[in-house]
């Protein structure tokens, strides 16, 4: 039996004979030594990470003005920050888009900016008061400017994540990247054999109060991060630090197309090796951590798991879907979180970083809940048009221009002879016809992909679906493609601004 | 030397590749191709001192050929080597090294632009067309 204390390890780290390893070193000297042997030998077994934490921000404050200001809205280069917490502090989010750029440029970019020592424009407005008066405020401020620039994340280090792919037949564009049609590529996350948490699944040393490494500096574990579900294997941590000590080797802003800005943060755990215990969690591997490759192409909170999977073989670059072998790529640098996990190494091997116990244990056995939603969640059939008007597709431009005229319906559905959907006719391409005097049948002129919804369908996923495809309705098909209603872009306005 | 020949829709059924090997003996290796209603895109390679007769004769033919001789450009300042686009090319410019870092090989590359979408850190760009 292997007994050391916090204590006894920040002795050697102070008298320069602490033996420090990574996670990955960690693994063959437990696989050599057997975890009593290795517990013996190892003090510290040092963990990284770096890949997207879109939940990620900082706390800043910026000083009073003068004539005093007590924020409301706070702008900083045009990406709002939130600012309903006393007159002049606000917390700016990784994931805010510009009210200029849009996705181009968000709260993420702000941070990096301020990191490397860039001005960044502060617009703030008030209702203004007896004790702060001022209105309107304007300035430019560096880091060096604020009082205070803390990071605060509320869910960063993912024991592990949902790896992802697309059985669609588009690309979809997520914030797991572009995940191309037809199972055409995974991608996943996380550190797997450096990952924190991994390598600590019980939390006997990581817990509130763990000092770490987080962005180039030391920082702090706050507690169990949002979402918490060490339960299912996928605890979080929450975390602070200094961004004054920040470096962009570790923090840097993201763009991923289609779904916006993001962070990816750079983080380290020391796990203190008390017993062999402690020893053998940290022999972790990446083949011993398993996760679900989720299926991303449907826009659903319960994704469809398509397999298991562990680390090991997402990093080989090719997993087996019904018998393909799909390309994987990771997200998260592991070449960074490994340099991470060096770095924390030299640190406490310099004495200048010093492990700690926490004051809490993080929660186990917790999961997170969904939503309630009171309202329901409103499907296609709730809302469609059941008495929709058809056109067989030998009938005449001319009768289809004489229906649509009576009916006051500016989509006709074309059908075939045994009933099933051909293509749709609108007033438009009744009018195109006519101009390039094309009096043929109907089938010559009509659009033949037609974009089309299931009954069961969530009212918000065939809203996205008229978006993308800039269309106004569309039929509702049943599943011998018979029509049984029509969704408009109407129906669905009138169903939002009932429930605002 | 890589090319593209863009085929629109009004002579797509026509053997026009075919016909403009035949006609001018020189070879081209298709990488890619591409085909639907509205237009046809092919990806080929053809020996740079040939690529002046291939062009005129499927210019003549009524394709549009441009050359792609501007591969992606990676910036390896705003790379943090995650390897997102690795995953995403079809010619497999982008592989891991041992050590992890990303190897870039970009005379595979047929400049089509997925792996620029895919970027989260805007470290690759298209100079010519994307
Ligand atoms: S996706 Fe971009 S940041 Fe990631 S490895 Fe490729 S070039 Fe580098
Ligand atoms: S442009 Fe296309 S072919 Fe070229 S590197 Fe990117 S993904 Fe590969």
């Amino acid at each position: 039996m292997v007994k050391k204390t916090i204590h006894e390890i920040n002795s050697k780290i102070r008298d320069g004979s602490v033996n420090v390893v990574t996670a990955e070193e960690m693994v063959h000297i437990v696989g050599e030594l057997g975890a009593e042997g290795a517990a013996k030998e190892v003090d510290v077994v040092t963990t990284g990470t770096f890949g997207a934490m879109c939940s990620s921000g900082v706390w800043l404050n910026f000083g009073h003005s003068e004539p005093p200001i007590k924020m409301q809205k706070v702008f900083l280069n045009d990406v709002e920050a939130y600012t309903g917490v006393a007159a002049v502090d606000a917390f700016i989010g990784a994931t805010q888009v510009s009210e200029t750029l849009g996705m181009d440029y968000g709260g993420a970019h702000v941070i990096e900016d301020l990191i490397r020592g860039k001005s960044v424009h502060l617009h703030a407005t008030s209702h203004g008061t007896d004790c702060y008066p001022r209105k309107v405020l304007d300035t430019t401020l560096s880091l060096n400017d604020m009082n205070q620039a803390i990071m605060i994340n509320p869910r960063n280090a993912y024991q592990k994540y949902n790896a992802a792919t697309n059985s669609t037949r588009s690309t979809v564009h997520t914030y797991m990247g572009s995940l191309l049609p037809s199972f055409g590529n995974v991608t996943y996350s996380g550190a797997g054999v450096l990952s924190p948490l991994s390598n600590d699944p019980d939390y006997m040393t990581i817990g509130t109060g763990t000092r770490i490494f987080l962005g180039g500096a030391q920082g702090y574990i706050v507690g169990e991060g949002t979402q918490h579900s060490s339960g299912g294997g996928f605890g979080t941590l929450m975390v602070q630090g200094d961004l004054k000590n920040m470096s962009t080797d570790y923090i840097r802003a993201a763009n991923f197309t289609g779904y916006g800005t993001s962070l990816y943060v750079g983080m380290g755990v020391p796990i203190p090796i008390l017993n062999e215990q402690i020893a053998q969690a940290t022999a972790v591997s990446d083949a011993g951590v398993t996760t679900q490759i989720l299926d991303y192409g449907i826009p659903s909170r319960d994704r469809p798991a398509i397999r298991d999977v562990t680390y090991e073989e997402l990093r080989s670059g090719f997993v087996d879907i019904n018998g393909k072998e799909v390309p994987t790529s990771s997200l998260s640098s592991f070449k960074k979180s490994r340099t991470i996990a060096n770095e924390l190494k030299d640190w406490i091997t310099r004495g200048e970083f010093f492990v700690s116990m926490p004051v809490e244990r993080l929660p186990k056995d917790v999961s997170a809940k969904p939503m309630k939603q009171t309202e329901g969640i409103a499907v296609v059939s709730d809302i469609m048009a059941v008495s929709v008007v058809t056109i067989n597709k030998d009938a005449s431009v001319y009768d289809a221009a004489k229906i649509i005229q009576d009916t006051s319906f500016n989509h006709l559905p074309v059908l075939n002879d045994d009933k099933t959907l051909a293509g749709i006719i609108t007033a438009w391409d009744i009018a195109k016809a006519v101009s390039l005097n094309k009096f043929d049948l109907v089938e010559d002129i009509m659009t033949r992909k037609v974009i089309t919804a299931n009954a069961d369908e969530q009212v918000a996923v065939v809203a996205r679906r008229l978006d993308l495809n800039e269309v106004s309705a569309m039929p509702v098909l049943n599943k011998d493609r018979h029509i049984i209603g029509m969704i408009t872009s109407d129906d669905i306005s009138k169903l939002y601004a009932r429930r605002s | 030397m890589k090319i593209k020949i863009s085929i629109s829709s009004d002579i797509l059924t026509k053997p026009i590749m075919a016909e403009a090997i035949l006609e001018t003996g020189v070879l081209l290796n298709i990488s890619q191709a591409h085909f639907d209603r509205s237009h046809g895109e092919v990806i080929a390679d053809v020996e740079s001192g040939k690529f002046d007769v291939m062009c005129k004769a499927l210019t003549n033919k009524g394709a549009v050929v441009t050359k792609l001789n501007i591969p992606i450009k990676w910036d390896e300042n705003e790379c943090v080597e995650c390897g997102a686009c690795v995953s995403v090319c079809p010619t497999k410019v982008f592989s891991i090294a041992e050590d992890f870092s990303l190897d870039v090989d970009d005379t595979k590359c047929i400049q089509c632009g997925t792996c620029v979408d895919m970027c989260p850190h805007n470290a690759l760009s298209l100079g010519n067309n994307k």
